[in-house]
């Protein structure tokens, strides 16, 4: 029984520590996402962050100075974002594809030009990284607990203050807010921001506390996995967070039953347990969640009547 | 000579433009020596290193400047194979066994230009192919795992899910078992795709799952994804095995050995052979006879290593060579029974 429950709480551990990054990128995606800005993004300011992340804290020798710099890359590129899709009313998916190619090429030139060694940063020791805090449980770096964190706030501001009932209002019906004589340019560019902020702390942490340095495309699709968390909770905080531990657990679950030997089966192959996330995410998306129903005004861009 | 002159400005021209290649120096007899790299990219601390300093210790010797190329995915395997074979590059190393197929194919359209292959056999008369007994070196790590090990517990973590990294694991258990037959092995591999060379994170968290169930020494046969796994080892204090290069100095302290497979050696002979003309093609195995795979000790691991496990090591190293011990080859039966 005891080595039952010392096993759920390693998983429960490993689940969090794979989670981390999804939800701190799934939170600031939804800022995004409720006032209307698409984000396919978010991996490319993700990894721009943990490329900066990771040079900073490599140069200065400070890891915060790496979250700061992580922030505002993250921040220019979301701006970028904002310029294109809110001032200009630019596609916003092919925005956000362009970010990514870009966050992914220019990751690889900067570092190849800094530090020559193909793209990647010097290793971190130990003083340039967030290292896993003793208390209160041995093995998490601090932005573990922001990203706990992260939920409730996002939940709080979404849903409990004027900000958030406009930032609803603007990606449901931005011409009601407009002809309340609130600015639509102005909360959209918020959202942005605030998602900047996220995704640069999630890159931060992938580049400086989960990994000691950067290489090249090192966040692996984790910004998509964490759009598809958005989805799944149907652009609500705490069931995107639910789904984004989902995708941990089954990462962790993958990890753990590797090499396992099933009785009267035998070794199962590690191919079946890497399919899983993706046949359970298709199972679901197909049967249990429902229909995920998008903010009305997501993806459109918002002209304003003369 | 004037219409000669022409396109081989515009050849230097593109050389020059192009970002991966060097421009060209040295004398016009001299040998135009290429390397086309492996998807886990020249700075991997491993496999590609190992080849790069090889490179690079025959450019510094010969003041022959060797041609680079990092391939972002396979599908340029054949096109940096191709170009540089028509730009006159002559021998070109392609490295890693993903780049055999492409090869077959472009060593044909080049008959005159000498090809080498590490990791895999192409059977062409103008193809050298250099494949390594990775499970004798492997052996070796294994028997100082086990010894090194205080739990009776010892992982391992693949790259990609191939019968070349079993090859690896299966020497490795072997020389495990032969050391401490109740010691107990936990075998994680990366992915089944070539990214699986590049995912340090993904490796640092499969360390940590099998940390997680009692291993205290984790060797990583990885590429780049090896980098997490050896971080992961020395964050949680545990014991952690290099692999292909001498990763010994990653952390000194908590880096036990590493697995020597010098394609640095090999990289370095061929081009030499073919600098003094004595190149040659068909197949070299290369295992510890041979000098080929190893286990490393110097400063930064000799602290960990205590004189018994020198010894057992360097016993077992001896009854490899002289065939007394048989290291069972996993790619001979695609299974690991010994």
């Amino acid at each position: 029984m005891h080595e039952l429950g010392s096993i759920l709480f390693l998983m429960a551990a490993a689940t969090l520590r794979t989670a981390t990054p999804l939800i701190l990128c799934a939170m600031g995606g939804l800022f995004s996402e409720k006032s209307g800005i698409i984000d396919v993004g978010l991996e490319g300011k993700m990894l721009m962050a943990a490329f900066f992340a990771a040079a900073t804290a490599s140069l200065t020798g400070s890891p915060w100075a790496g979250v700061g710099a992580a922030i505002v890359a993250s921040e220019v590129l979301a701006l970028l974002h904002g310029f294109a899709c809110i001032v200009h009313r630019g596609n916003q998916v092919v925005s956000g594809v362009a970010l990514n190619i870009l966050a992914a090429g220019l990751t690889v030139v900067l570092g190849n030009a800094w530090f020559k060694q193909g793209g990647q940063t010097p290793s971190l020791s130990h003083s340039q990284r967030l290292m896993p805090l003793v208390f209160p449980n041995a093995g998490d770096s601090i932005l573990v607990y922001v990203a706990l964190l992260s939920v409730p706030f996002t939940w709080w501001l979404v849903s409990r203050t004027r900000f958030g009932l406009r930032l609803r209002a603007v990606g449901e019906m931005p011409l009601a807010v407009d002809a309340a004589g609130i600015s639509v340019t102005w909360l959209r560019f918020r959202a942005v921001l605030l998602c900047g902020f996220f995704a640069g702390l999630a890159g931060s942490y992938i580049s400086i506390a989960q990994n000691a340095g950067f290489s090249r495309d090192m966040t692996a699709g984790q910004g998509f996995i964490a759009l598809a968390a958005i989805i799944f909770g149907k652009w609500r905080p705490v069931p995107a967070f639910g789904a984004c531990l989902m995708f941990g657990l089954l990462d962790a679950v993958a990890i753990r039953l590797q090499g396992l030997k099933v009785p009267g089966i035998g070794e199962v192959p590690v191919q079946l347990f890497q399919a899983l996330p993706y046949l359970l995410t298709m199972f679901l998306l197909a049967g249990f969640i429902g229909r995920a129903v998008a903010p009305k005004a997501i993806g459109v861009p918002y002209t304003k009547e003369h | 000579m004037k219409n000669w002159n022409v396109p081989f400005a515009a050849l230097l021209a593109v050389a020059a433009l192009s970002p991966f290649m060097v421009p060209l120096a040295g004398a016009q007899t001299a040998i135009k020596p290429a390397v086309v790299y492996s998807t886990g990219g020249k700075f991997d601390k491993s496999f590609n290193e190992g080849v790069s300093n090889g490179a690079q210790k025959f450019a510094a010797e010969s003041k022959i400047t060797v041609a680079e190329f990092e391939p972002a995915n396979e599908t340029q395997f054949e096109q940096a194979q191709r170009r540089f074979a028509q730009r006159g590059q002559d021998p070109i190393i392609a490295v890693g066994f993903s780049q055999a197929v492409a090869l077959t194919k472009v060593a044909k359209e080049f008959p005159n230009v000498h090809f080498s292959v590490i990791d895999s056999v192409v059977d062409l008369p103008n193809v050298q192919s250099i494949v390594f007994k990775e499970q004798e070196g492997s052996f070796l790590v294994g028997v100082l795992a086990a010894m090194a090990s205080q739990s009776g517990k010892i992982g391992f973590v693949g790259g990609m899910d191939i019968p070349l990294v079993r090859r690896f694991q299966c020497g490795f258990e072997q020389g495990i078992k032969y050391a401490n037959p109740k010691a107990e092995l936990i075998t994680n591999m990366t992915g089944t795709t070539p990214a699986a060379w590049n995912d340090p994170g993904r490796g640092a968290e499969l360390a940590k799952g099998q940390f997680d169930r009692g291993v205290d020494v984790v060797y990583a046969a990885a590429g780049s994804t090896g980098i997490g796994i050896l971080q992961a080892a020395r964050d949680r204090g545990k014991l952690g095995i290099g692999v292909d290069a001498n990763q010994n100095y990653l952390h000194p302290g908590t880096m036990l050995t590493s697995m020597l497979k010098r394609v640095d050696l090999a990289t370095y002979r061929s081009f030499k052979a073919a600098d003094d003309g004595s190149w040659k093609g068909g197949t070299q195995v290369l295992g510890l006879k041979e000098g080929g795979v190893d286990w490393a000790l110097d400063q930064y691991n000799e602290k960990l290593i205590t004189p018994d496990m020198k010894t057992q090591v360097e016993a077992a190293k001896a009854d490899i060579i002289s065939g007394k011990i048989a290291v069972h080859d996993y790619m001979s039966t695609n299974t690991c029974k010994f």
